[in-house]
């Protein structure tokens, strides 16, 4: 390996950590709270089975906000209701309002892809599509109207610089998403949704399904993220939530329905929190 | 005396002779396929010959080649698979991606393509002598063979492309959904791609069936052995060729073995070319197994 290389690696070393995406969103984070999404009085049903009850909540621009609570008491719902990915479930109903940007969102003249394109969410297991990694970034942005090759190349740099992965796949961008690492390929979901320049991230457990190695890089990322976008994240990792959130909110299951008990700054609710189930939840008693 | 034996269980016995039998039953299955094409060559591959393929049927099949024959065949083959294949991927599109699995409609819709697959293939020939020869006035042709071939085609279409539709992972929906991609791009770009091994098998059975289907075409295609002028004329299909030569026509064995021969050879060529194509399509998206 000669100097050449070396400089060429400390370089791209260098440039992986350089975000290129546009300036932080806010100030000083959740200094000075915005709420960005406004969830009034929504509930949300299957069949006849009642997943959240009532809740009634703000998230904040440029915040980490995490939800916290024990299985089956309608986390998951309430990420995917804010993306209206729940249109996609037979049999779901929802009641109430959630607003985005003072746009009521579960309105008629909502446009859903607009909506899901402002909206980015990544799921617990990876997911990326059976294609090329190049592809897997391309076909969402051609989607949206971004069709020149000049473009999508160059959108598709810095969504990939972004999320850490430039490095380790520019060579092999014609090669399959599905032969990268699980942590990579989480990596290219969130990038893949980056690329869609979103305001709102939606993650549901991003980091449950790998190994705490790769758990750790996606994490950091989305520490990086924090104050670029708004971002509402599901974790069943309690100290994960306490290490990057500014707000968390905790739900828990009553008379069968999913319940918002408490939310607040995260700091408070791992600290001080109000509601016994809270404290009882978080200090590892109960849940 | 030891505390642990090694002796050889009655239960080690039990698995040899099952192993035995498993064995045994593959051995029978492809012994009859072999014999089947051993069969065939030894009667079939004096009369072969570059002429065999170019040259009209003489003395009702005894002499002469089996030209137009396939090209009649060829001609069949194109208009079920022109009709049949985008009605079925259609409707399989419809039962798995917009109907509920479980919705009355699609109930309906599956059980009625069940009864059709059922329907034995002579019916489908009296039912297209009568609406498309008859009725509809395409008379004796390689028309009415064609559409009533793509009646007889729908069930395994329709059912194969549902059945891969069905198999391809939700979170393809779900993370297509969640990055704003309309249902239309989802299906075009992720979906049919994915399902295309299921397709190309589907279609697989379906051009097999088609090329060997005998009974459905004896009232609506025709018995015409000359070189078919346009779909409005009558042609014969291969299997039906098979058919005349060994049943009416006394010494028509030697070509009967030869068209039957290039009939089966012809069933693997197309197998083996569906299962490269359905390969290269699977590489071209990289999608590992």
């Amino acid at each position: 390996m000669n100097t050449h290389d070396i400089e060429e690696i400390q370089r791209s070393v260098e440039k992986q950590h350089t975000f290129t995406l546009g300036p932080l969103q806010t100030g000083p984070a959740c200094c000075d709270p915005q709420p960005i999404v406004q969830v009034k009085n929504f509930s949300l049903h299957y069949d006849n089975k009642t997943a959240l009850d009532k809740v009634t909540l703000d998230i904040y621009r440029g915040c980490i906000t995490a939800l916290i609570g024990p299985s089956g008491c309608g986390k998951t719902s309430f990420l995917s209701a804010i993306n209206r990915l729940t249109d996609l479930i037979p049999n779901c109903k929802v009641v109430g309002h959630i607003q985005v940007d003072g746009v009521d969102i579960y309105q008629s003249a909502c446009d859903v892809q607009v909506l899901r394109q402002q909206i980015g969410m990544v799921f617990q297991k990876p997911t990326p599509f059976p294609l090329s990694i190049r592809r897997n970034i391309e076909l969402p942005l051609r989607e949206h109207g971004v069709t020149k090759r000049a473009e999508v190349e160059a959108v598709s740099e810095q969504v990939l610089r972004d999320v850490g992965l430039w490095h380790e796949v520019h060579d092999r961008l014609d090669s399959a998403a599905l032969s990268l690492s699980g942590g990579q390929q989480q990596r290219l979901c969130i990038a893949r949704a980056l690329a869609l320049k979103p305001k709102i991230l939606l993650m549901d457990e991003p980091c449950s399904a790998l190994d705490p190695i790769a758990s750790g890089v996606v994490e950091d990322l989305i520490v990086g993220l924090q104050g670029r976008y708004t971002i509402v994240i599901v974790t069943h990792n309690l100290a994960q939530a306490r290490r990057i959130a500014n707000y968390a909110a905790f739900f828990w299951v009553k008379e069968r329905a999913g319940h918002l008990i408490e939310f607040g700054h995260c700091r408070d609710i791992f600290e001080t929190p109000v509601h016994q189930l809270t404290a009882a939840y978080v200090s590892g008693a109960r849940g | 005396m030891p505390e642990i034996t090694f002796v050889r269980s009655r239960s080690i016995l039990r698995d040899r002779l099952v192993q035995l039998l498993v064995y045994a039953a593959v051995l029978v299955v492809s012994g009859v396929f072999i014999w089947i094409l051993a069969d065939l060559v030894r009667g079939g591959v004096a009369h072969l010959s570059w002429n065999f393929f170019v040259d009209s049927p003489r003395d009702a099949g005894r002499a002469g080649g089996i030209g137009p024959i396939l090209v009649s065949t060829a001609l069949i083959l194109l208009v079920a698979l022109v009709v049949a294949l985008p009605l079925a991927w259609a409707t399989a599109v419809l039962l798995a991606e917009f109907v509920p699995a479980t919705s009355k409609f699609g109930t309906i819709v599956r059980y009625s393509l069940q009864v059709l697959a059922g329907v034995p293939s002579i019916v489908f020939g009296l039912f297209g002598n009568a609406f498309f020869s008859i009725y509809l006035g395409l008379g004796f042709s390689i028309l009415s063979g064609g559409l009533t071939l793509a009646c007889m085609l729908l069930p395994i279409l329709v059912s194969t492309a549902e059945a891969g539709l069905r198999a391809v992972p939700e979170n393809y929906r779900m993370s297509a959904a969640a990055l704003g991609m309309s249902r239309t791009a989802t299906l075009l770009h992720l979906l049919l791609p994915a399902a295309a091994p299921a397709l190309a098998a589907g279609l697989l059975l379906g051009i097999g069936r088609a090329v060997a289907e005998t009974a459905a075409l004896l009232f609506t295609s025709g018995y015409v052995e000359r070189m078919p002028g346009s779909l409005l004329d009558s042609g014969r299909a291969l299997a039906l060729h098979i058919f005349d030569l060994s049943m009416n026509v006394p010494g028509g064995d030697a070509p009967a073995y030869a068209s039957a021969l290039v009939l089966v050879v012809l069933l693997l060529a197309i197998n083996i070319v569906a299962m490269k194509l359905a390969y290269g399509l699977q590489r071209k998206r990289i999608m590992p197994a």
